[in-house]
């Protein structure tokens, strides 16, 4: 299955370095339309606004954090079937098991690398 | 059989329950720099009423008033306030400074790799390659900011955490100048009881076991 790169990608994260970084990561493997959140309740309301073919988001922000997001995206019935991606420092067991529950596509820990970034975006938007 | 307070129908006829319950109606026990005192003046009027198990009690009661007298004397000889007013935040101030400063090099680096990314559009064969991949090496290890902040917030709620204990010691023991108590918040509990931060190496699951974890899930 052919992948379209024209799509729409919203990055959230708290950190305008972590955006930077994987914003010019999707940049190398051909997402040139990247819109940027700093926090969930940002990123929902571009949600509802805009048109997106992928969330990635992080977790651990204020005041919605990444797991408020996808069970909002996941409870809207617009959004509920948006390809959705958690980057995250948090790797406990309890948080892979809390996402996964909550709907998410895929789980990447950080740090990670551009690889891992790669080949987790080729496996949602394959299944999506 | 000895009578106790529960068998005497209300009446009191321990003299050290007496003697106990007449220094609790003179004494303030909100203000604990009576407790020595008040010991010590059950004591003084007590010669003769007491037998061997109580004489032995109330030599533990009057060693436990010398313990907290000297742990109050050892915790005002720390100087807590300082802790309180100076360290722990002066700490917290630094550590604020490391996660500008490292935000304010992370960005410079990446700006400079950008540039070199841009530059790298004209160059052509083997060389355009390795400069990718080195670009790229770069971003990922740039991601060390948000991870550095991230630890370095779990440090600064732990301390402020011993901050809100060093102010709950000053006014459990009764320091000069203490604060007022500091109440412990409500737990609720929430989305932020999985919010832990990243983990040390020796703790933390890499990619591959939660590639495993969310495999499970079928």
């Amino acid at each position: 299955m052919t992948i379209d790169k024209s799509m729409n990608v919203l990055i959230v994260d708290d950190y305008k370095t972590m955006l930077r970084i994987i914003r010019n990561l999707l940049k190398q493997i051909e997402f040139n339309n990247v819109e940027e959140a700093t926090d969930g309740a940002d990123a929902l309301a571009k949600l509802r606004a805009g048109n997106f073919g992928l969330v990635i988001s992080d977790w651990n922000m204020v005041p919605m954090t990444g797991l408020q997001l996808l069970q909002e995206v996941r409870a809207d019935a617009r959004l509920k079937n948006m390809p959705f991606i958690m980057i995250t420092a948090e790797s406990k067991t309890e948080n892979v098991v809390a996402a996964k529950q909550a709907g998410v596509s895929n789980y990447i820990v950080k740090p990670f690398n551009a690889e891992t970034l790669k080949g987790k975006i080729e496996m949602v938007l394959n299944h999506a | 059989m000895r009578d106790t307070p529960g068998r005497s129908g209300g009446r009191s006829a321990d003299p050290v329950l007496e003697q106990l319950a007449e220094a609790r109606g003179r004494y303030s026990l909100e203000n604990r720099d009576l407790v020595q005192e008040v010991v010590t003046a059950v004591l003084t009027t007590m010669s003769g009423d007491l037998n061997g198990h109580e004489t032995t009690l109330l030599g533990e009661v009057e060693a436990l008033g010398r313990t907290i007298a000297a742990a109050k004397q050892e915790i005002a000889a720390l100087r807590v306030d300082d802790i309180r007013d100076h360290d722990i935040p002066s700490a917290t101030d630094e550590l604020d400074a490391i996660v500008e400063h490292t935000a304010v090099a992370t960005n410079a680096i990446l700006e400079s790799c950008e540039l070199l990314e841009g530059l790298g559009a004209d160059v052509t064969g083997e060389s355009a390659g390795k400069l990718q991949d080195a670009v790229t090496k770069i971003y990922e290890a740039c991601s060390f900011q948000d991870i550095t902040g991230q630890r370095i917030t779990k440090v600064v709620t732990t301390l402020k955490t011993i901050e809100a204990k060093v102010a709950q010691i000053i006014l459990a023991f009764g320091v000069q100048h203490a604060p007022p108590e500091i109440p412990e918040p409500a737990h609720v509990a929430t989305d932020a009881d999985l919010l832990h931060g990243p983990q040390l190496p020796n703790n933390a699951m890499d990619q591959s076991d939660i590639d495993k974890l969310l495999a499970s899930f079928g």
